[in-house]
């Protein structure tokens, strides 16, 4: 896939999208959430959030929805990121910094393994 | 915070928390007149006279309000210490406007810092917000209006690796532009 320059590529790149879709199993997307509140900002949410983008584009992963959210209401635990894999829990991780963003994407994303020192009760 | 662009990204987070649909971001650099303006404006649900008051008041912030904004007077503190000032006009069920300005000299003035990153994080993980990012470096300017690209999307994700890369690399060369043409005229600056 080459890279995109225009809202033509964009639209090219939909309709293959689609097609592929409708090949597909609807199995479902894994969703990625960062707590976004005046603290998690302070703390670094903002540079997890990137690393967390950086490694879906460097790592060319399909099927992710990275949401950003206001406060999540944990309150000393910022940066807060929580992984949800189809048909499956939600897991709240806590003070997340960039390399263990790029960690969490690593085992528990792809392998479907939870880092159990990074988690944290929500 | 450590960054202006930390601010935006909080400023904005509060328009989204008044359900805004559509948010646009404005950063003006004017090396000439040696000012630094940020702007967030909002179609959300606005603020009461009242409740404005209470937002730019550091005192009468506590954790109770944090929901409403306990960045805006942080950087009220920030603008005012550099020779500027904040100010917000609001009205109920129309939306917001936050204004800050800044010497753009001012050695106290925190720097911008990451632009993009700001912006891309707004975009990305956002969808439902139409969101507007100009920028303008002296006479240059750089405008972004996500409308476009958000319905040439249909229904791939703003996470798919091709979407993050298609947006980072706009907003990147886009704010890189801007500095480099006004930098390559050979422009003098009254602060210089």
């Amino acid at each position: 896939m080459p890279t995109i320059k225009s809202i033509d590529d964009l639209k090219r790149l939909r309709e293959e999208a689609q097609k592929v879709k409708e090949l597909r199993d609807q199995t479902g997307k894994t969703q990625i959430i960062v707590g976004m509140g005046t603290v998690g900002i302070a703390a670094g949410a903002r540079e997890t959030l990137k690393s967390i983008l950086t490694f879906i584009e460097e790592q060319r992963l399909p099927d992710i929805i990275l949401r950003q959210t206001g406060n999540i209401g944990l309150g000393g635990q910022d940066p807060v990121v929580q992984v949800i894999l189809p048909n499956a829990e939600t897991v709240t991780y806590g003070k997340i910094t960039p390399a263990m963003a790029t960690r969490i994407m690593e085992e528990h994303v792809v392998k479907g393994n939870i880092i159990q020192e990074f988690r944290i009760e929500a | 915070m450590r960054e202006l662009s930390l601010h935006l990204l909080d400023i904005a987070e509060n328009s989204i928390s008044a359900d805004a649909s559509r948010i646009v971001i404005s950063v003006r650099e004017d090396l000439v007149a040696d000012e630094l303006w940020l702007e967030v404006t909002d179609n959300g649900k606005g603020m009461t006279a009242e409740t404005v008051a209470k937002v730019l008041d550091p005192f009468v912030t506590s954790r109770t309000t944090r929901r409403v904004g306990l960045g805006i007077s942080l950087l009220k503190q920030a603008a005012e210490a550099c020779n500027g000032f904040l100010s917000i006009d609001s009205e109920l069920g129309k939306g917001t406007k936050l204004t800050a300005k800044f010497q753009h000299s001012h050695i106290d003035r925190m720097p911008l810092g990451n632009l993009e990153d700001t912006i891309i994080t707004l975009i990305l993980g956002t969808p439902a917000v139409n969101w507007v990012f100009f920028y303008q470096f002296n006479d240059q300017i750089f405008e972004f209006d996500d409308r476009e690209f958000k319905e040439a999307l249909g229904d791939l994700p703003l996470s798919d690796f091709r979407v993050i890369e298609f947006v980072s690399n706009t907003i990147k060369d886009g704010v890189q532009e801007a500095r480099n043409i006004t930098t390559k005229k050979g422009v003098v600056y009254a602060n210089h």
